[in-house]
Formats: structure tokens, sequence, C-alpha cells
């Protein structure tokens, strides 16, 4: 798949991870694991990504006598996935398009 | 391989990038390997689910600006012993000219790319003057009498509009493809920095 479109989608797909609460790293990776295999190598680059483009905000909590992070979504992070799904489906119409055509010359 | 023999070697993989760049990835993986533990896994377990640090050091590498890596391989890590002092001064003639030639070179391929668009751009507002003073000439013909001449001034200015338009757009299109060659130049020479910091 195209570096571009691929880097794009783990941006959405990581979002997505937290669209409705607050995640934290390792979960944000089992979450997306059905539907797609992130590592934490391809995580850490993003979340950092994210948080600087404000898409999401970062808190750290204690936990069972630790450290852990916390992301949550923003408004624009939210904005962010409206406007993959609006894409999206301009994609799927060019997508119908292509597939039309391939079908016609066959 | 335990949780500390991976931190301090990925800490160490780092240590090319700026203390908090280190810093913020250890704590990061540290909490992977903590989650991982918790969930049921054996040290030994979660440090190898984790993946391979030389990997996971070349990512973060790869994704930290420019700007930062120079800094930080700039800057001293210690101070100079004077025999090093004496040798970098001794072979300055040679390292500072060389040095000097890349960064003329790097900046002439800029200039080249920039200058072409800016270019264009003259020949846009050139033009758009021509027009302007076509448009005038014309209204001047007109109030004088001229009509016929005032037309042909008129039917030359729109003709000047026209492709002072069609210069715009692609001049539109052409600063799109400097400033595309531009970043593809800063990741070039980022590529450099960071294969050496990754060989160390």
């Amino acid at each position: 798949m195209d570096i571009q479109l691929k880097r794009g989608l783990l941006d959405v797909c990581v979002l997505a991870s937290i669209k409705t609460d607050e995640s934290y790293g390792y979960q944000m990776i089992k979450d997306m694991k059905p539907y797609v295999e992130v590592s934490e190598s391809t995580l850490y680059p993003i979340l950092r990504r994210l948080e600087a483009s404000e898409l999401l905000t970062v808190r750290t909590a204690e936990h069972n006598g630790r450290l852990r992070k916390y992301y949550r979504i923003t408004q624009a992070g939210l904005e962010r996935l409206e406007d993959f799904k609006r894409e999206w489906n301009e994609m799927i119409s060019i997508y119908n398009f292509v597939t039309r055509e391939a079908e016609d010359n066959g | 391989m335990d949780k500390y023999d991976f931190l301090d070697a990925l800490r160490e993989k780092l240590s090319g990038l700026p203390k908090e760049d280190v810093w913020r990835s250890v704590e990061f993986y540290s909490e992977m390997i903590d989650d991982r533990i918790e969930e049921g896994m054996t040290e030994a377990e979660a440090v190898a689910d984790i993946g391979d640090v030389s990997e996971i050091s070349q990512e973060i590498i790869r994704t930290t600006p420019l700007a930062k890596i120079v800094k930080e391989k700039v800057k001293p890590k210690r101070r100079l012993r004077w025999w090093e002092i004496v040798l970098l001064a001794v072979g300055s003639p040679l390292w500072i000219s060389l040095l000097a030639a890349l960064f003329c070179i790097i900046l002439a391929v800029y200039i080249v790319i920039w200058v072409v668009v800016l270019t264009f751009i003259c020949v846009d507002i050139a033009f758009f003057a021509t027009a302007l003073a076509l448009f005038t000439a014309a209204a001047g013909l007109f109030f004088e009498g001229f009509g016929a001449e005032a037309v042909l001034c008129m039917g030359t200015g729109l003709v000047m509009g026209g492709l002072s338009l069609l210069t715009f757009l692609f001049v539109k299109v052409l600063t799109k493809g400097a400033v595309w060659l531009s970043k593809k130049i800063v990741l070039g020479i980022k590529a450099c920095f960071v294969g050496k910091g990754g060989a160390k």
C-alpha cells in the first residue's frame, strides 16, 4: 500500500481507538488488533505526531504504583474522523467507477 | 533480556537525540512492558514481545525532526582535550572549506529551484502590467477619437490579461513542485545523519 495513504489510515485508526473514551497505549494496540496490526514502534511516533497537531491530549496518571499515559481525543481529532468518513465516501465512489470500467472492458 | 537491559539498550541507541526525547521514549516502552507483565506475561516474554531494540530506535530516529538531530550532533558531549583542539585548528583550512562547499552546494540547489519559480512570477507580473498599460492606452485612444487603435489595444490587452491568468495557474503548480522538491532534499540530508547515528 502507498506509504502516505497507510500513514494517514493509521492516524485515523489511532484516533478511532479513543473515539468514545480515553485509553492507554497497550489497550489501543489491543483494540486495533482485529482490524490492523500496529506495533509499539509504529504507534509511538503516531501518538507524538497527533499530540503535536493537537488531535489528542495526554495525561499521566498513577496506575498500580506506576505511571501510565492516557490519551484523549480532542474536538479537532473528532473533526479529523468526520473528514476521513467524507473522504472515504469519495474513495468508494472512485473505486466503484474503476472496477466498473474494468468489467466493461473484460 | 530483562526490562532494564532493554531500556538501557534503548537509551544507549538513542543517545544521539535530545535528552527529553530519549526520556519520553524510554518511559513509553517501560509502560508497554509493564502493561504486558500486568496482563500475565513474564518479564522476558514481555520484552521479547515488544520487538528488536535496533528497529525501535531506528524508527524513533527516523521520525525525529532534522534540526533536533543536527543540533544534538553538533553539541560536544564533553570538553575537548588540548590535542583535539590543536588538530581541529590545524585541520581547519580543510574541514571548514569542505563544510562551506557542502553548504554552498545545498544552497545553490535551493536557489536554482526557487529561481525557476521566481522567473515565472516575473513573467506573470510582466503580462499583467502590459495588460494594464494596454487598457489605459485603449481608454486614452478612445477619448482622443482613435476608435480602431483603441479596439486593437483593448484586444491585445485582453490577450495579455489571459496570458497573465494562465501563467498564474502555472506558477501555482510550479510552487507546489518546488516545495515538494525542497522537502525531499531535507529528507535526503536527514537520512545521511540518521544513517551515521544508526551505524554507531
